[in-house]
């Protein structure tokens, strides 16, 4: 499956050090090994292993600052530093591959002074205002500034801010006075999102990332997934933070502020509490969030059983046209559309495309809509009064909740997004613990969930809750009697672009909930459900490139795009740091708490039956769903004015 | 642009075009790599890597796809022999390329051509124009079958940094120019990933001298360890400036009695990433092994104010650095800091000495060429005009344990 991704054009320009590592690689694939001594300890190591990965193996700690596990090496700071007797010059851990029995020294006198002086020379040219900075504490800077007892301004420090503060972005904030120039958001951008909106310009101390043509951020083809912000290693890029506005409305008496938390943030917001990575603090922050005042704590799992009704419905339906109509026109496959970086990624990259997209809304949007009519009606609010708020893993979201196309009772879906970061803040300030609170239910009307929404966070989770619903509805068969304990384990995993095949061996009798639709299934006997699953930009390219080549994702019939590499877990609203071991972390988390759920079956879930039988009273993908819970999409391209 | 005056007869002068491709022709390209490794010749860019060496780490890569690429960027400051040999005897270095691509078994060369330099353009277009119509381009090279190889011409865009190979390579490829990460070095992952030898101008030029006139002539000038003449360009308080030809292992003293710089209070050699050598050590000499440059001299005369000379220098490398890594990105504008405090009297001994420990940092710790040797310029007039630059030293307003 994999070989059919590795030859796909490329369409950004690769980082130089893509191809570096590309090389480094393939020294490792040749599988010799080689033996070094770092700081007089021998090591055995594949060919090719960076001194980096060598002393790490010792447990010997390399300051390291351009480095980020996710991406390519840049070696560029130069905090990582080490002699390698023989050399003429130190040589960066990060990036020198092992390729003979080398001598390495980690702390020469050498080794010791240049680091101090490149962090003192990285602080000279850092406008510093760590008192204020979101990033304090958190900053790789700050951090390395300790560990190496700087004490003064060696070399002077910048007396006032160079760069103005791009703030023109729903989604990301760029302060480049405190940009250490580590390139690891141009990085991201290009080599892990293929996106390539950021680059460096100019040259020598005036060197600055910058976009093209050095505009704002909202006028270039940023996507909005914040991956940049989640490996930024100082405050220079962070999300744009309407928590102000979020207490204004919670002090204002004659608001009613509700709040809808998404599975990923509630499995990771206890890192903001210094706890370990994988532990949900589901039902803790309704606790904290109601100490907060917020009026009603909502649990947007509830919208995501939706969400999976209405895509599934919608792709039964182009199934039935493709299928049982022979209709050649039907946009196959389907693409889900819950991931706005993914969606705004498409209209940029692939306009073309954009009628394969689910017309359904996310999860957070068609709550919002829901909030703002169902909600309000029965409990005689006027929607004008309520304000809604979501916890989202994404910066992303943001850009979302303001797209004009996203008002469906005339007023905002959702007025703000926060991130997990941003509500951790705001939980700190009202002086809330949030570890040990004790831990309540979700309110009703929207209280119960299955996990099926839980599993959105992570990557494949859609594409299992959608399966899980899809083939129940179609085969008449518990999807437990399919697949052990319901988990769909062929799209689960972390790979980057994943492929499955589900055969629909039986078909039962229409159920109650579609009946409208469909009069029968016959013609899905004996059919194959092929379905791809993929995360991160850069792997969703190279899903497109395959369906364009006619490649075997073409043949699918409903493809899952994250934006984000791991999924919802791996969010640009998450906690930083960020590294695939703390993403499995939390994907374990997530995986927990779905199994922890009697009812596991979107279409099961009482709340959304109940949705349908007193609201949405045409079904699933009936008239007032579209109008409520249903969206078009904006073809972007790549050159925008 | 005019060319610069030659000063007095070159070797080139009187190698005839054709007879260094046919010697190499007529041998295996192993006999052709020993004949350049008995000679010694080592890169005349500046660095002195042994020719011979690079060429045959090339030659052993196992890959179909392999580069010959002529480094013409000639970027240093009081460099411009390249430009003379590209005028005069741009014949030469095709087929000192066209050698290299016999020797290494490469299918392609580059020329990367400074972007001053696009008036050469079509002199040198119409210079292997006329190569391939005599077959010493293209297909089946002197009748050999299986020996194609073409030259192509690539412009600069004007910056310094892209004559380090790496960052060479990457404005090839299209890319912003910025040294890589080495190892893995271009003789494995060069241009587009693929084995690639990147020489100076001058080098393959001699190349060609050394087929035609052998190894034992080459290596019998010069010194032991920096064998052959070199070209020089002269520059700066001298009454004769220009390119001379000199064997390596001239003394700075020797030098200028040459071009009638006597009584000069400094010399710089190497350009701007250079040694600035001061009169009491005129008799270094100039290799590889002692004072090392890729031909720029310039002459400081008595009256020369060594503090501007370093301001000048540093202005330069703050202008040029790509901006990639830490110590040279904000170590050269540290320097340049400390050079206009100095001329104010404002920068204390201990921040002189802060600074000069900070040129060491640079010079260890910097990516590429560029940032290890911008310091140099400054460190060696600290040290070695004290006198000049004390008279100004003043208290220091940054450090609060002033010496
Ligand atoms: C900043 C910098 C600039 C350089 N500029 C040039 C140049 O203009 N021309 C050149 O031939 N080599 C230049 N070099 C040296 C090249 O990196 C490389 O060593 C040389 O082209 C190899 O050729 P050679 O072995 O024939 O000398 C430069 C090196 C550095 C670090
Ligand atoms: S030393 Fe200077 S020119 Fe070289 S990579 Fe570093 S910043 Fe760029």
């Amino acid at each position: 499956m994999k070989d059919d991704l590795v030859n796909q054009r490329v369409r950004a320009p690769k980082s130089q050090t893509v191809r570096t590592v590309e090389a480094i690689q393939y020294a490792k694939a040749r599988g010799e090994t080689v033996t070094l001594t770092v700081d007089g300890n021998p090591v055995e190591v594949p060919l090719g292993t960076t001194v980096l990965e060598a002393a790490r193996k010792l447990g010997i700690r390399i300051p390291t600052l351009c480095y980020h596990d996710d991406l390519c090496l840049a070696g560029v700071c130069r905090v990582c530093v080490v002699e390698v007797v023989g050399q003429r010059t130190l040589q960066a851990a990060c990036s020198y591959p092992i390729t003979a029995p080398i001598e390495v020294r980690t702390h020469s006198p050498h080794v010791r002074r240049a680091r101090r002086h490149i962090i003192d020379l990285l602080l000279s040219e850092h406008y510093g205002e760590c008192y204020t900075c979101n990033r304090s504490v958190g900053c790789e800077l700050q951090a390395l500034a300790m560990e190496y007892g700087v004490d003064f301004f060696r070399f002077g420090r910048l007396a006032r801010p160079r760069y103005e503060i791009d703030a023109s972005s729903h989604s990301v904030v760029r302060d480049m006075n405190k940009c250490v120039l580590c390139r690891r958001c141009i990085r991201t951008c290009i080599d892990l999102q293929e996106v390539g909106v950021l680059e460096a310009i100019g040259r020598g101390n005036r060197t600055k990332v910058s976009t093209f043509l050095d505009k704002p951020l909202a006028d270039v083809i940023c996507i909005n997934c914040g991956q940049c912000i989640n490996r930024c290693p100082t405050g220079a890029l962070r999300a744009n933070d309407p928590t102000d506005d979020v207490w204004a409305a919670i002090d204002d008496p004659s608001k009613h502020v509700v709040i809808q938390t998404a599975p990923s943030p509630r499995a990771a917001i206890g890192e903001c509490f210094g706890l370990p990575p994988g532990k949900a603090l589901t039902f803790e922050l309704n606790t904290a969030l109601r100490r907060c005042g917020f009026d009603k704590v909502f649990d947007t799992n509830f919208a995501a059983d939706l969400t999976i009704v209405e895509e599934g419905t919608e792709l039964l339906l182009r199934l039935k046209r493709a299928l049982a109509e022979g209709d050649k026109s039907v946009a196959l496959p389907q693409f889900t559309s819950c991931s706005p970086g993914w969606v705004k990624y498409i209209e940029h990259f692939y306009p073309d495309y954009l009628d394969h997209v689910s017309s359904a809304k996310s999860p957070q949007q068609m709550f919002g809509a829901l909030l703002k009519t169902y909600y309000a009606e029965t409990n005689r609010l006027d929607p004008r009064d309520v304000v809604t708020v979501a916890l989202m893993p994404c910066s992303a979201k943001k850009f979302e909740c303001n797209r004009p196309e996203m008002c469906a009772s005339g007023y905002k879906d959702i007025d703000y997004g926060l991130t997990t970061r941003e509500l951790a803040k705001m939980i700190r300030e009202a002086g809330v613990d949030l570890p040990r609170m004790p831990k309540s239910e979700f309110d009703d009307p929207f209280g119960t969930a299955t996990g099926s929404g839980v599993i959105f966070g992570a990557t494949g989770g859609v594409m299992e809750a959608a399966i899980r619903t899809v083939l129940e509805l179609v085969t008449g068969t518990k999807i437990e009697d399919l697949y052990e304990h319901a988990d769909v384990m062929p799209v689960r995993g972390f790979d980057g672009a994943r492929y499955a095949e589900l055969p629909i061996r039986a078909v039962g009798p229409v159920p109650p909930l579609v009946e409208n639709l469909f009069a029968d299934w016959d013609w899905l006997r004996g059919a194959t459900l092929k379905v791809g699953v993929c995360h991160g930009t850069a792997n969703a390219m190279k899903v497109m490139e395959n369906i364009k080549a006619g490649g075997r994702f073409s043949q699918c019939h409903f493809i899952e795009f994250m934006a984000c590499p791991g999924g919802c877990l791996g969010g640009g609203g998450q906690p930083t740091p960020t590294n695939p071991e703390i993403r499995a972390a939390r994907a374990n988390a997530i995986y927990a708490e779905d199994r922890s759920y009697e009812v596991r079956k979107a279409h099961e879930n009482p709340a959304v039956v109940e949705v349908y039988r007193r609201f949405l009273t045409g079904g699933p993908c009936g008239p007032k769903s579209h109008k409520l819970l249903h969206t078009h999409y904006t073809p972007r391209g790549k050159y925008i004015a | 642009m005019t060319s610069p005056t030659t000063m007095g007869k070159l070797t080139f002068d009187a190698v005839s075009p054709g007879v260094g491709l046919k010697a190499a022709l007529a041998q295996p390209a192993a006999a052709v790599l020993d004949r350049i490794a008995a000679s010694g010749l080592r890169g005349r860019g500046g660095a002195g890597f042994p020719t011979s060496v690079k060429w045959s780490m090339a030659a052993e890569a196992d890959e179909a796809d392999k580069y010959v690429v002529c480094n013409a960027d000639e970027g240093e400051p009081g460099t411009f022999k390249d430009r003379v040999i590209l005028s005069e005897f741009a014949d030469l270095v095709f087929e000192g390329m066209t050698i290299a691509a016999r020797v290494i078994a490469a299918r392609k060369g580059i020329v990367y051509l400074r972007a001053e330099y696009s008036y050469l353009r079509r002199h040198l277009e119409s210079a292997l124009a006329s190569r391939r119509e005599e077959g010493l381009l293209g297909k089946r090279i002197g009748g050999k079958e299986g020996f194609d190889f073409d030259i192509e011409i690539h412009m600069g865009s004007g910056s310094y940094v892209c004559g380090e190979e790496t960052a060479l390579i990457e404005s090839l490829e299209g890319h912003r120019g910025e040294p890589r990460n080495r190892p893995p070095f271009p003789i494995d992952t060069g241009y587009l990933g693929h084995p690639t030898i990147v020489n100076n101008v001058e080098t393959f030029a001699w190349v060609v001298c050394i087929l035609e006139k052998g190894a034992e002539w080459f290596k019998s000038h010069g010194t032991v360890k920096s064998t052959g003449h070199k070209l020089f360009s002269v520059s700066g308080d001298c009454s004769r400036p220009g390119v001379y030809e000199f064997p390596m292992g001239i003394t700075v003293a020797e030098l200028l009695e040459e071009v009638g710089g006597q009584g000069a209070k400094a010399v710089q050699v190497g350009g701007a990433s250079g040694q600035c050598v001061p009169a009491s050590q005129s008799d270094r000499t100039i290799a590889y092994e002692d004072v090392p440059t890729g031909g720029s001299i310039i002459i400081f005369g008595p009256k020369r104010d060594m503090l501007e000379v370093a301001r000048n220098f540093l202005e330069f490398f703050v202008d040029e650095s790509c901006g990639q890594c830490t110590p040279c990105r904000e170590g050269v504008p540290k320097l340049l800091e400390g050079v206009q405090m100095l001329q104010q009297g404002a920068c204390s001994m201990a921040y002189l000495k802060e600074l000069c420990s900070l040129g060491e940092t640079m010079r260890l710790a910097s990516k590429c060429g560029l940032g290890q040797s911008a310091p140099n310029a400054f460190v060696s007039i600290a040290r070695d005009f004290q006198d000049e630059i004390l008279g100004r030293t003043g208290f220091g307003r940054r450090n609060g344990s002033d010496g």
